[in-house]
């Protein structure tokens, strides 16, 4: 049973850039061994909100606590060391483009302990078939990967040092639909076994569907928290035209059906 | 059950420890194992590696919860072992990854590629293909100055292509805002050429001969060729960087579907607005430059203001002003073609914008100063 304390704990959060107002008190908890997902139309702030979690960006008011300490009062060293125990993958990869796959994975591991370099070579080789890459990926560069590659090795990267939470931007975005549910069931692994927290940031309705324990949904500068049927059955006009709009309705009609056999 | 290994925070968990006893052949294994705890597993499995014992007994008894990296790093380990004879048993339950890792390894990732390994005559390929590059390179550039000349053609025909507006920008962040490093730099070169000619020419009572050296100096070379330098160093690397980066963001590619000509709109008016800019800088530089040197015949020398005018008028002809500003334009377009074309040739990497960058200031300096003699020589046959 994961415990259900709360590893992140978002409190009143405030963002703003210049005269727009991004988040205007934005709070939920998110529980240890929880698939959290985090949806919102474009240009909504999610992901400004996930920097903000990451101690990328101070916001304006409000505090964050991850695993009990507030990020936001943290020092320069604090952060450092804090961040080590989470993994990202951002929304364009951010793959280093003049370092070959495997040197991007190698990084935050050399960085972090000092290990021989066929060490390093072995624990590619694990992260890469974590991912579901082929071996010879690992000496392409960034520009030679499609963009669904590109992800995975994003999150190659982020699992690197086997992090206790994981934050993802749209990760399975540009993936197609069999990488999509493999991504899923990795996912869900991950969290099975390691009893990872996991925040993700989707458009994916079925990745929703299938991996959310819980979705924040960013709407009017406001989150509403629920479970997946608690916010499909929530009445805000853009809610409802999320989950019942036309992709919105085949999913449903796909989890109507998956519970009817 | 393994599915509740939910990990708690590691602050009051058992410090991890890998001990090898060759002589009992066992591998003991305490504590949780950490991604920051492998290189103590990493020492332990190389102690194994190197006695190669005939039975191993992995004990797992008193360790705890893995992480998936050293777990992996282990099990690979006891593998290698095991296919090389050696007999591997466990105490104690393994690392609940190990099921997951045969999962793994059921499906077929490939191998990596070999790193390659060059014989004589790949060299020898390798070295013909370095030269071919370097030939393609020249005609690549032929063909970078026609296209701009033909994107130029085409624009000159009508007014709306030529974008005044942009080029106006150009001319602003490449011109008005150089104005002051360009005239202090002018001011401070002559300020030190006047010095070092009143110093050398007093010995010969010829120290008003200082007033020629400046003046002729400033206008017929320094003055433009410090502007240049200063301009190559500013806006060639500016250009090269801003293009470079439009390049690794697919921009360029982007205004390529719009129908729209990259030539056209991106660089035909930075080098148009060098070209018009560079002589405006110059004549900004050959004024502070022949202030300073007025500044300081008249400090060393007591050359009262009038005399130093009526010494400018005698020693300059009506070419030297024009032997200088001539050149501008055409220094203008040589930093601008330059640093254009590194930026477009940016590909990939984020590390081939800076090296190109880099050439691009280096390149355009060099090209400045070739340009420079060239002209030297031929104002010289031609007696301007
Ligand atoms: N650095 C920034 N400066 C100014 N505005 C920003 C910045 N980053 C994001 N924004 C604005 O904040 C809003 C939320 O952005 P973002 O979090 O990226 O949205 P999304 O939900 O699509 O990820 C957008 O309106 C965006 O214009
Ligand atoms: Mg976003």
């Amino acid at each position: 049973m994961p415990d259900p304390g709360p590893v992140i704990e978002l409190d009143g959060i405030e963002n703003r850039f210049g005269a727009q107002v991004v988040h205007d008190g934005v709070g939920f908890d998110v529980r240890r061994g929880e698939i959290f997902g985090l949806v919102g139309g474009s240009g909504s702030g999610k992901s400004v909100l996930l920097k903000t979690i990451l101690g990328l960006r101070r916001p304006d008011a409000g505090r964050v606590l991850v695993e009990g300490q507030d990020v936001t009062a943290m020092n320069d060293e604090e952060l450092r060391r804090f961040k080590r125990r989470y993994g990202v993958t951002f929304q364009h990869g951010a793959l280093f483009t003049s370092l070959t796959v495997a040197e991007n994975i190698k990084l935050p591991v050399a960085e972090a302990v000092d290990l021989d370099e066929a060490t390093l070579d072995a624990l590619v080789e694990l992260r890469l078939r974590m991912v579901g890459l082929t071996l010879d990926t690992a000496a392409k560069a960034p520009a030679q990967l499609s963009g669904g590659m590109v992800k995975r090795v994003a999150l190659a990267r982020a699992l690197a040092l086997d992090p206790a939470i994981l934050f993802l931007d749209e990760p399975t975005a540009g993936l197609d639909p069999i990488a999509a549910t493999e991504f899923d069931e990795l996912i869900l692994y991950l969290r099975r076994t390691l009893g990872l927290t996991i925040v993700m940031v989707t458009h994916d309705l079925d990745t929703l569907a299938r991996t959310c324990d819980r979705v924040a949904v960013l709407v009017d500068r406001k989150v509403i928290v629920d479970t997946l049927e608690g916010i499909v059955a929530h009445d805000h006009p853009w809610i409802h035209s999320y989950f019942h709009g036309a992709r919105g309705r085949a999913i449903s009609a796909e989890r109507e059906a998956g519970r009817g056999a | 059950m393994l599915a509740s290994a939910a990990r708690e925070p590691r602050r009051s968990v058992m410090e991890f420890s890998a001990d090898f006893d060759p002589a009992s052949g066992r591998l003991t294994l305490a504590g949780d194992c950490a991604m920051l705890d492998a290189p103590a597993l990493e020492r332990a499995l190389g102690q194994l590696r190197g006695a190669a014992p005939a039975g191993l007994e992995v004990n797992f008894e008193r360790s705890g919860t893995f992480d998936i990296g050293p777990a992996w790093l282990l099990r690979r380990a006891l593998h290698v072992l095991g296919a090389s004879g050696t007999q591997v048993r466990y105490r104690g339950q393994p690392p609940g990854h190990f099921a997951y890792f045969d999962e793994l390894l059921g499906r077929d990732a490939g191998r990596f590629p070999e790193p390659a390994k060059l014989t004589l005559s790949q060299r020898f390929t390798a070295f013909g293909h370095a030269v071919a590059d370097r030939v393609d390179g020249w005609y690549e550039e032929l063909v970078y100055g026609g296209q701009l000349l033909t994107s130029a053609a085409n624009a000159w025909r009508s007014v709306r292509r030529l974008r005044i507006p942009s080029i106006v920008r150009h001319m602003h962040e490449t011109g008005v805002q150089a104005i002051p490093v360009v005239a202090v730099i002018a001011f401070l070169i002559s300020v030190i050429s006047a010095y070092i000619g009143a110093q050398q020419l007093r010995p010969f009572g010829a120290e008003i001969f200082t007033v020629d050296l400046v003046t002729i100096g400033v206008l017929r070379e320094l003055g433009v060729l410090l502007t240049a330098i200063m301009v190559a160093g500013r806006t060639g690397s500016a250009y090269a960087a801003e293009l470079g980066v439009m390049k690794l963001n697919d921009e360029v590619d982007a205004l390529e579907s719009m129908g729209l000509n990259p030539y056209e709109v991106l660089v035909l008016p930075r080098v148009v607005a060098l070209v018009l800019v560079l002589p405006l800088l110059t004549v900004v530089a050959n004024a502070m430059g022949i202030a300073g040197g007025a500044l300081l015949t008249n400090y060393l020398l007591d050359l009262p203001w009038q005399q130093f005018v009526s010494r400018l008028d005698s020693a300059i002809a009506d070419t030297t002003l024009w032997a200088g500003l001539v050149k501008a334009p055409v220094f203008g377009l040589l930093i601008g073609l330059t640093g254009t074309m590194r930026g477009l040739q940016v590909r990939e990497s984020s590390r081939e914008l800076g090296r190109l960058t880099t050439v691009a200031v280096v390149q355009s300096i060099f090209l400045v100063i070739f340009a420079d003699a060239l002209f030297a020589i031929y104002f010289l046959e031609i007696d301007f």
